[in-house]
């Protein structure tokens, strides 16, 4: 029996598709059997950041609605076999998403993979609940600045209330991934230190990605930057975060102590 | 960071550029479901319910959607005794 993961966040734009991407594709790399499901029916990215967007036959609607069957719908990746996407609908509206169809859905992606990572939209509505609804665990993705942090907090109550697990009084298992974490900006203390962020959501950190151009250079060839370039120091911290979901006790060690020789000379004046 | 990696390593952005041409061209073909690449999918797949008991885990679709040309593929596995089931 597989687990189900939501990727989470409250706030829009703050990393939720580049990191199912990215753990997916870790989880995959590393031999499990993963399907990243793209939650946001009508602005789906998923493919686009898989780089399976040419290669989409059928969607998450097509088999709630029964158009399609599941197996039909699920694309697998060119580079890692273990790894497959069900993609969200472009055209069709969200109210097509029905409980339960969604609950069908996910029970039967249970069964067949180890991993069941379900990238949520933005926002608390429909999209975003049915999404963390049948989780056992939620990655809550948050960048280190206010509004991000405030959303997080929203929708981590969401999490302990609206969820599957909450309603039969179990604890959903919580985890912070701090995503677009600058560390030139941490220096010059502009920006919320991961302490800080850490006291005030007060659940586990899973991890700390850097802000990297290595990011979207992996989404503009179209692969999760964990397969784009698997040294780059994004990768390396989702490689990390994986083995801390898998149960490893690994420090989080935070990005930027280490500044390059060019960074020592020339970051100074970068405003 | 590796320099030599830095310097050595291809633009990224146009392949960008070329793979949201692609996209976008077939999206905006494309009101609803109704692009000509879904609809002879869907044909195809009525073509052959009506000749056998369509089970679905043995049809196998496949699409590329490309700039010049996009590719369908429709793999049917169909059994001996297909054709009697359907009658
Ligand atoms: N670590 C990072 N470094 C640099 N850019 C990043 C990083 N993580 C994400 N981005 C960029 O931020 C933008 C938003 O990322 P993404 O689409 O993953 O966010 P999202 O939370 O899924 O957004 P939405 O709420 O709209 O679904 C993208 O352009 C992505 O390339
Ligand atoms: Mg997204």
């Amino acid at each position: 029996m597989g687990k189900v993961i939501v990727v989470t966040s409250g706030k829009g734009g703050v990393g939720k598709t580049t990191s199912t991407a990215a753990l997916g594709a870790a989880l995959a790399q590393g031999g499990d059997k993963v399907v990243v499901v793209d939650f946001d029916v009508g602005l789906r990215n998923l493919d686009l950041v898989m780089g399976a967007e040419r290669r989409v036959v059928y969607d998450l609607v097509n088999v709630i609605q029964g158009e399609a069957k599941l197996t039909q719908a699920l694309i697998r990746d060119k580079r890692v076999e273990t790894l497959y996407l069900l993609p969200a609908s472009q055209t069709r509206d969200k109210d097509n998403l029905t409980p339960e169809g969604v609950e069908k859905v996910i029970a039967a992606l249970k069964n067949a993979f180890d991993w069941v990572i379900c990238d949520s939209p933005a926002g608390i509505e429909r999209g975003a609940t049915l999404a963390m609804r049948h989780a056992d665990v939620a990655i809550v993705v948050t960048n280190p600045e206010v509004s991000s942090v405030r959303d997080s907090d929203r929708i981590i109550g969401l999490l302990d209330s609206k969820t599957l697990k909450a309603e039969n009084g179990e604890r959903m298992e919580k985890h912070l991934l701090l995503t677009r974490y600058d560390a030139a900006r941490a220096e010059r203390g502009d920006m919320l230190k991961v302490d800080d962020v850490l006291e005030i959501l007060s659940i586990p950190l899973l991890g700390i990605i850097p802000e990297s151009t290595d990011v979207l250079r992996a989404s503009n060839v179209g692969a999760p930057v964990t397969l784009a370039d698997n040294r780059c120091a994004p990768a390396l911290a989702y490689f990390e975060a994986v083995r801390r979901l898998k149960g490893e006790n690994l420090p989080v060690t935070i990005p930027g102590d280490k500044r390059s020789f060019l960074g020592k000379i020339f970051g100074r004046k970068a405003a | 960071m590796n320099l030599f990696r830095f310097f050595s390593r291809p633009q990224s952005a146009p392949a960008a550029r070329e793979r949201l041409q692609v996209l976008l061209a077939h999206e905006r073909a494309s009101t609803g479901d109704v692009d000509l690449i879904n609809k002879l999918r869907d044909e195809i797949l009525k073509a052959i319910s009506k000749h056998m008991q369509v089970d679905d885990e043995k049809v196998t679709i496949k699409m590329e959607r490309g700039a010049q040309v996009s590719t369908l593929a429709v793999d049917i596995e169909i059994p001996f005794d297909a054709g009697k089931k359907a009658a």
